[in-house]
């Protein structure tokens, strides 16, 4: 699906055009690669112009990503992309400003500027890499990884617990919340493009395989064998529905959500309708966390977990300095230095 | 009937108003300096509050002051010690009869010398009653009842009415000093004009004071303090954070540059932000940060899109600023970086003056990390100061460290502000835009060492920066070993070739050869000056010279220093300035330091110069 897009100066952009001549320097195999290609990708069919594109990164493999990407960018510090381009976005709203971080750099030394991102609301797109690991200080647990994660700086099991990176998002009032992988690409470049489109900022989590230090670590949701069982896909207006066959769904019992099959007497009409506007919902479904070897666990959801519209930041602030402007015209410097009080010496 | 009176001219006076945090005494003692600002004399002020907000009333830690120093001659500081002062309750008294001169008069409401306020000031005995003011002059009023006395025929509950008691003071020291109540009436009515009941009060308890002046026996001897001589020209008061805000609006305007500001409330620089954020007509972006590292990087993120961006903090800030100065360092882009000094280690001394801070504005980053430093002299030289900062910033491609301190930034002193046409225009340039086929060089760099400013958005010159080692002109990442040490240098040299772009260093006092030169910086320069000035007078051949410019310092710095047999440099902090000007030029200068929170006074320096020259 090479779908080309003509930007807004005529100019036609292919994928290539946002190759850099940087030696791309992440490990063979590392899933970064397939989320550089998709995002090269989805670049060119977004109408802008390369040089009203800016990537942001922090610290950490992922964060190397500005440098492979031929738009404006910068490699900042650990866990501040997001403040950094807090302040961009806030000098320049015209620009189209991507954030890329991963979950060291966005939930752990970067937590709190990432919830404040997000409940600001500023019409940005946060890509979080989420690997459950720490690759480039090589092999530490994060503040993803599950309990009991045998790693570097824990040999007998992590006895941190996990964050919720969706259910995180949510509670910091994002505006767009979404999941998606890697290895699939399709659904990627579709989470893209949708990050994108939102006005506000996008929170999208991205499974990606760490294959040195944490490898398979998302298997469940990306192998053909186990994915259709593991792997809950959330289609908007459409029932929840899973399995080899599609023959699973989720069905709400109250506020608790239970598996039926479809193929044993449940019928598709008492399913959970999925509603990406609906917070209440939201909520639920981003609580589907326990992981694969939890007896009875749900299926990990994919897709747009939750969306909805709030005046973004940067906008606000600029018309509140258009409603002073108009209200009192254009400051005048020298009213301003000689203040309310003077006198004159003679 | 008025008694009569005598009225002695004074060529200055200190006055202090010490009370409870509630009792006015900031507002009594801006009262009063603008009326001498208006009467034309020269003037220096500062307020003294306690770090917390409402400490328990009639405590020692809540006692709130605010002391000015006017004359008719130049005044350079907010003076030592006080001719008069005013106490509100016991307390007051306490924590301030050190800083009274012997002889000098105290003005005491006697309301706040009862038991109650004896004991809440951990007072054995009423030093009103007892004789232990026998050195001063003491005036006891009894504020609260006379306040009250004036008011019993206005609606208004007793706690409001109490409210009142300051303007009974100032409409005494109205009284005392000679002077027309105007510029307070006036005050009054714009502030209480929709209160009709407040309004009439405090103008009633204002007048009331200053005809118990005029009707009692009391007291019969009046002050003035005639006009001092200054310079022709429209003066305003300033207080050092408010000339900082307006230097900043002023480099944006004259560089053409958006001014953005990101902030993380702290003691004693919130001011800044406050007043930024009123400044929306002038196009000001004001972002209050979620804490102080996001502050400086949302600054970085405004300077990358072609914004004069600015971070405004105190030393504590500073600190957790520290890893984003070395980025701004790398990426070698304009940034201004705000320290109002304050007491420290930690959390130190929050109201408090220092100047602890040059070495961490100095040395404090991980790796060789030289950034230039400017530092701001008075109240209204924030305004020059900054200005400064701001074009060495972007004219140079640099991050600059501006230097205040809590003294300057609360103090208040008249300033004959400039008009826009008299500041010198901050000529930048961006980047242009590329045409195909040509390769944009983000490193690539000027006579100054400076490399372009290029700003997303202009075609072509898409490229990436960050906080790796750099490669010189391509600013492709670069681990090579000789790289690595010529950009070191290169860094280096960037900052010292900043000295071909600042003025040479004067001498401000004194004679440009001798036997002393007492050296300064920030906000010791009032006292220093007064001293040394002094001390001229009284025919002793020394000099005064006041840094500006501390990374780098003027380039005839060391030749100056060469021109006096001793070299004595007074500092806020333990030593710091000393140790770099020993480091850097090898000449034994000497070390005079306080560590009080307090500035000093111009008596200690007068016998510390004394002492050196024997």
């Amino acid at each position: 699906m090479a779908e080309t897009i003509t930007a807004t100066n005529g100019e036609v952009l292919t994928a290539k055009d946002f190759a850099t001549d940087q030696e791309i320097r992440w490990c063979p195999g590392c899933g970064d690669y397939s989320i550089l290609k998709q995002v090269h990708t989805i670049l060119p069919q977004l109408g802008l112009k390369q040089e009203d594109i800016v990537f942001i990164s922090g610290i950490g493999c992922s964060s190397r990503f500005p440098y492979y990407t031929e738009t404006f960018g910068m490699h900042s510090i650990h866990g501040r992309a997001t403040a950094v381009a807090s302040g961009l976005k806030a000098a320049r709203p015209e620009l189209s400003v991507w954030i890329v971080t991963g979950d060291g750099d966005g939930l752990s030394i970067g937590g709190n500027h990432t919830i404040h991102l997000l409940r600001r609301n500023f019409d940005m797109n946060v890509l979080l890499f989420n690997n459950e690991i720490y690759g480039l200080t090589k092999g530490q647990y994060s503040p993803t990884s599950p309990e009991n994660k045998v790693a570097k700086s824990t040999p007998f099991g992590s006895i941190d617990h996990p964050f919720n990176p969706i259910a995180l998002a949510l509670g910091a009032d994002a505006t767009f919340v979404a999941r998606s992988m890697d290895r699939d690409p399709a659904h990627l470049q579709n989470m893209l493009l949708r990050s994108y489109k939102h006005h506000g900022s996008s929170f999208l989590e991205i499974y990606q395989n760490c294959n040195i230090f944490n490898d398979m670590a998302f298997e469940s949701y990306t192998e053909k064998s186990t994915k259709k069982d593991e792997a809950l896909f959330m289609v908007q207006g459409q029932p929840l529905v899973f399995g080899a066959n599609n023959e699973k769904g989720i069905k709400l019992d109250g506020f608790k959500p239970v598996i039926v099959n479809l193929e044993e007497g449940a019928s598709k009409d008492d399913l959970w309708i999925h509603d990406e506007h609906d917070m209440v919902k939201a909520n639920i479904i981003s609580r589907f966390f326990d992981h694969v070897d939890v007896e009875g666990h749900l299926p990990r959801p994919f897709g747009v977990f939750y969306q909805t519209t709030r005046p973004t930041y940067e906008d606000m602030m600029s018309q509140q300095i258009a409603q002073v402007i108009s209200a009192k015209g254009e400051g005048k410097l020298d009213k301003l230095l000689a203040g309310s009080e003077t006198w004159v010496i003679e | 009937m008025a008694l009569e009176t005598t009225t002695h001219d004074l060529e200055e006076a200190v006055i202090k108003f010490a009370g409870d945090s509630g009792d006015g005494m900031q507002l009594t003692g801006t009262q009063f300096t603008t009326n001498s600002a208006l009467f034309g004399n020269d003037l220096g002020t500062f307020p003294d509050f306690p770090a917390e907000i409402r400490a328990p009333i009639g405590t020692v830690a809540g006692v709130s002051g605010f002391q000015l120093h006017f004359g008719s001659k130049e005044i350079f500081t907010p003076g030592d010690i006080c001719d008069v002062l005013v106490v509100m309750n016991s307390a007051a008294l306490k924590s301030n009869i050190r800083n009274i001169k012997k002889g000098g008069i105290i003005i005491a409401n006697t309301a706040g010398f009862d038991a109650k306020n004896l004991k809440l000031a951990n007072m054995t005995s009423n030093a009103l009653e007892d004789d232990s003011l026998t050195n001063y002059t003491v005036i006891k009023i009894d504020v609260t009842r006379m306040t009250r006395e004036a008011l019993t025929d206005i609606q208004l509950g007793m706690k409001e009415k109490d409210r009142c008691k300051n303007m009974f003071v100032l409409g005494f020291l109205y009284w005392m000093f000679n002077r027309e109540m105007d510029n307070t009436i006036k005050f009054l009515n714009d502030k209480f004009g929709k209160k009709p009941e407040v309004l009439e009060a405090n103008l009633r308890v204002l007048k009331a004071g200053y005809s118990y002046g005029d009707t009692t026996e009391t007291f019969n001897t009046r002050y003035k303090v005639e006009k001092a001589v200054m310079p022709a020209g429209t003066y305003r008061s300033i207080m050092g954070n408010q000339a900082t805000a307006l230097g900043l609006v002023a480099a944006s305007k004259k560089s053409g540059l958006p001014l953005f500001l990101g902030s993380y409330p702290i003691t004693p620089a919130s001011d800044i932000l406050h007043d930024l954020a009123k400044y929306k007509s002038f196009g000001v972006k004001t972002f209050q940060a979620e804490d102080e590292i996001a502050a400086i990087t949302s600054a970085i993120g405004a300077s990358f899109g072609g914004s004069l961006a600015v971070t405004t903090t105190s030393g504590p800030g500073m600190a957790l600023k520290t890893e984003a100065l070395g980025l701004a360092t790398v990426l070698e882009i304009p940034l201004v970086i705000i320290n109002v000094q304050r007491g420290g280690p930690s959390t130190g001394l929050p109201t408090k003056t220092e100047q602890a801070d040059l070495f961490q504005a100095y040395y404090g980053r991980n790796g060789e990390c030289p950034i230039p430093i400017v530092a701001a002299q008075s109240p209204s030289d924030c305004f020059n100061a900054v200005y400064e900062a701001c074009r060495i910033s972007v004219q140079h491609m640099i991050p600059v460290i501006l230097l205040t301190d809590g003294y300057i930034a609360n103090g208040a002193e008249p300033w004959r502000f400039p008009k826009e046409s008299e500041l010198e225009e901050i000529k930048i340039e961006f980047a242009k835009p590329m045409a195909e086929g040509e390769k944009f060089m983000p490193y690539a760099r000027d006579e100054k060492l400076s490399r372009p400013w290029a700003i997303p958005g202009t075609k072509g010159l898409e490229h990436r920066i960050g906080g790796l080692e750099k490669q010189n002109i391509t600013g492709n990442i670069s681990y090579e070993p000789e790289n690595h040490e010529f950009m070191v240098k290169l860094r280096e040299e960037k900052v010292e070739r900043i000295a071909n772009y600042i003025p040479e260093q004067k001498i401000d006092s004194g004679p440009s050869k001798g036997k002393l030169l007492v050296l300064g910086w920030g906000g010791t320069y009032g006292a220093l000056k007064a001293a040394v000035r002094e001390l001229n007078e009284e025919g002793f051949a020394i000099a005064h010279a006041h840094l500006r410019h501390m990374r780098p310092f003027p380039k005839n710095l060391g030749e100056i220093l060469n021109n006096y047999d001793k070299v004595l440099i007074p500092e806020i902090n333990n030593g710091q300035l000393v140790k770099i000007i020993r480091d850097k030029y090898f000449i034994d200068a000497m070390a005079y330091n306080k560590i009080q929170g307090l500035p000093f006074f111009k008596s200690e320096l007068m016998d510390k110069i004394r002492e050196t020259l024997k």
